[in-house]
């Protein structure tokens, strides 16, 4: 056989070829900026809409689903008839959409959350948000002598906001507390204690009636490390958190932690914690919890939604703020941990800026915001949106929890600021607590040496709070 | 003539394979060595950073240790395995061979994906088989929470690792196995050479070859890992089963650093190739001719 060409002559044309085809794609992107487009503002259309500006939005299609975001699109489009609305929906947010953001490209709202949200560190870092205070000092829809800031549940502003910039709306309402069924209760005459003394005793009871008094996903420990930080706030005031969001030294050695980690050991240390929890998923200890194997559980408002098809009738479901644990304690007892989830972001580099913010102010409406709870039986960053609706058992106690707050809630920021130490650090640290590998203060010890390291990492942007 | 001919067939497709093979791989190593976010156009180039940052990562060296432990067991019990099986089945026949070859070849059937959720239930502490076994002969006390425990996480995986490879070793092996001259092992017999010396004597060296490849493709699978760990264990708990692909993807996508999780690409790359090329030199053999 004989060949016109050598192999090796054939192997470097390829190369030069591979070579120059890698020049046609190139990850780090050429970019450009872009400016969103801006109408005329007026009394009804505060915001500068371009009326038939194109609008895009991202939804993370997780436990809320995608149809209540349809129902806002319609809303936005009685508004703006002329407006053609991209609407699309998925799971993975990060992979969608992290080109689009290196290319300068993306779309106009997107509802950053669940597994794959992008990190807001970087996000804002990167500058890559619009500014949504003007959002907060607009009019809004129901009431034009009230702004929209007016309208948002205490904590909403904090939540979103970064170096004072509010940048992400967490649109849902999460309360956060300890779990059991008014059914199982009632059923046996146990009260829930408002003591850590008296949660003890109950342990001991429920325990001898052959029932665990805790389950909780092992492999998601950090669940259990919610209920620690809400009852050191309460024992040691709001500074504590404070001093753990803004990554001070030792914050997580504050004699409240320390008690608090103490405190919710000793559930592991008595036998009170379901065997083998350390080992099971959100879904699993949760099932465990509503086939009545277990008696508490924290967790945040979510739950009644995602354990629906589990849950059997007659449950009752119902939260409650952590117990207090001292008779001195800084907060009342009623207070607990309120927060929004379900970040809604509008990009800085979207083709229709003001679009974004206008949907987002539809979003905020009374109409919007019953909407939303009345097809995800959740609640809302909007105060008195969700009254008149009829709600789950579980639901109507969180209305309650808020109502015996009486403004009370509070919440802490460093698992949004830095999402890893709360995600890899903290959940690590409280399965080993919780498993009885370490002990409350190595617990502190070992959560505070990952924080030191964030602290001490140029990589990653620091924010402060007050 | 002939030249235009070879072009037209060949050019299209090393255009891709230049596109989407080459080319990323490529600026890996660029991106390496910068500070990119994976968020917009705009990076600063740091030199060596990343990797100088690398050797003082305690994360990365944990998940690297996991890599070695795999590395060291996973292609020695997988080829063990793949061997006693094929050879149960192609020379010695045992009964029902035909039916075994089908069943071993399961798991190489269902995708990664799959088989990690099927494990992970497996697993389970309450509801799992592994427990539900256990416990059904009386063995209380060993049905612990597999995942939730250290100690074992990183075994269970491996476990899964070895499951779901040894299969397609032994298919392999068998087909090798069948090139093989009956004489020879008839040859054996009659001097009285009992299975295991028969094993180790005559198939295995005239298997070499495969077993080499094997050996190499293995390393491979033990080097990344990432798939399997991320959806049984996600490295958990405590970091006692993490991986340096699960490292990759969490720096990237999660942390949103993607300069320094393309220096873990890039290290893992050099770690790849340097593995692979030490598999093949150690393992040099004089091929025997039949």
């Amino acid at each position: 056989m004989t060949t016109a060409m050598s192999r090796r002559g054939l192997l470097q044309g390829a190369v030069g070829v591979a070579a120059a085809s890698g020049l046609a794609g190139c990850a780090l992107g050429g970019g450009g900026t872009t400016e969103g487009v801006k109408g005329e503002t007026s009394a009804d259309n505060p915001l500068g809409v371009k009326a038939d500006a194109a609008l895009e939005v991202v939804i993370f299609n997780g436990g809320f689903g995608e149809d209540y975001a349809k129902a806002h699109q319609a809303m936005y489009r009685q508004r703006y008839p002329k407006a053609q609305i991209k609407h699309s929906a998925t799971q993975q947010i990060a992979e969608t959409l992290q080109p689009r953001f290196v290319a300068g490209d993306p779309p106009d709202v997107v509802n950053n959350s669940g597994g794959s949200q992008i990190d807001f560190n970087g996000l804002v870092a990167q500058g890559a948000l619009t500014d949504l205070g003007e959002l907060l000092d607009a009019p809004s829809l129901d009431d034009p002598a009230k702004k929209v800031r007016d309208a948002l549940l205490p904590g909403i502003v904090d939540v979103g906001s970064y170096d004072g910039k509010f940048l992400s709306l967490n649109y849902a309402y999460s309360a956060y507390g300890i779990w059991y069924s008014r059914k199982l209760f009632e059923s046996r005459g146990w009260e829930y204690p408002r003591t850590w003394t008296d949660m003890i005793a109950l342990c001991r009871t429920i325990k001898a009636a052959g029932i665990a008094p805790w389950t909780y996903p092992g492999k998601h420990s950090r669940y259990l490390s919610w209920p620690i930080l809400a009852s050191a706030a309460k024992l040691g005031g709001l500074e504590v958190i404070l001093a753990i969001d803004n990554l001070e030294p030792n914050a997580w050695k504050h004699p409240a932690v320390v008690a608090a980690a103490e405190a919710y050991y000793q559930l592991a240390v008595d036998g009170f914690l379901q065997p083998g929890a350390e080992g099971m998923d959100h879904v699993q200890s949760q099932t465990e919890w509503c086939r009545g194997n277990a008696a508490f559980l924290s967790c945040g408002s979510w739950l009644e939604n995602e354990q629906k098809a589990v849950t059997p009738a007659g449950f009752r479901m119902a939260v409650a703020p952590t117990p207090a644990l001292s008779n001195a304690d800084k907060l009342p007892y009623e207070t607990f941990r309120g927060t929004g989830s379900e970040p809604f972001i509008v990009p800085a580099q979207g083709k229709n800026t003001r679009g974004g913010l206008e949907y987002l102010r539809v979003m905020l409406s009374q109409a919007g915001a019953a909407d939303f709870t009345r097809r995800v039986s959740s609640l809302t960053c909007v105060q008195g949106a969700g009254a008149g609706i009829p709600l789950g058992p579980g639901l109507t106690s969180v209305t309650e929890l808020i109502d015996a707050s009486k403004g009370g809630a509070f919440t802490w920021l460093y698992s949004s600021y830095y999402r890893k130490l709360e995600r890899e650090r903290v959940d690590g640290a409280s399965a080993e607590l919780f498993a009885k590998r370490i002990n409350a203060t190595q617990w502190c010890d070992k959560v505070q040496k990952s924080a030191d390291e964030f602290a001490k990492d140029p990589a990653i942007k620091k924010y402060q709070r007050s | 003539m002939r030249r235009i001919f070879l072009l037209t067939f060949l050019v299209p497709p090393l255009l891709l394979y230049g596109l989407f093979v080459v080319s990323p791989y490529a600026q890996a190593f660029q991106i390496s060595a910068t500070n990119w976010s994976g968020l917009s156009p705009t990076f600063e180039f740091v030199g060596l950073d990343n990797f100088r940052r690398l050797l003082g990562d305690g994360w990365f060296w944990n998940a690297l240790r996991h890599n070695g432990l795999l590395l060291l067991f996973l292609p020695v019990v997988t080829i063990l395995l793949g061997l006693f099986f094929a050879s149960m089945i192609t020379v010695h026949g045992v009964r029902g061979a035909a039916v075994y070859r089908v069943v071993y070849f399961f798991p190489q059937v269902l995708s990664v994906a799959i088989i990690g959720v099927l494990w992970k239930e497996m697993y389970a502490p309450h509801t799992g088989m592994i427990n539900g076994l256990l416990r059904s002969v009386g063995l209380d006390d060993l049905a612990v929470a597999w995942l939730g425990d250290p100690r074992f996480a990183f075994w269970c995986v491996l476990t899964v690792l070895i499951w779901m490879n040894v299969g397609f070793y032994v298919v392999l092996f068998s087909a090798a196995m069948q090139a093989i001259p009956r004489e020879l092992y008839e040859a054996a017999a009659l001097d009285g050479a009992d299975r295991v010396t028969t094993l180790v004597r005559i198939t295995v060296p005239l298997l070499w070859v495969t077993i080499q490849v094997a050996w190499v493709y293995l390393a491979i699978i033990a080097i990344d890992g990432f798939a399997i760990v991320q959806i049984i264990t996600d490295g958990g708990p405590s970091s006692s089963s993490d991986v340096v692909g699960l490292r990759l993807y969490k720096t990237a996508f999660g942390d949103g650093q993607f300069g320094y999780a393309s220096a873990i690409g890039v290290a893992m790359f050099f770690l790849t190739l340097t593995v692979a090329a030490m598999f093949l030199q150690v393992t040099r053999r004089d091929r025997v001719e039949l």
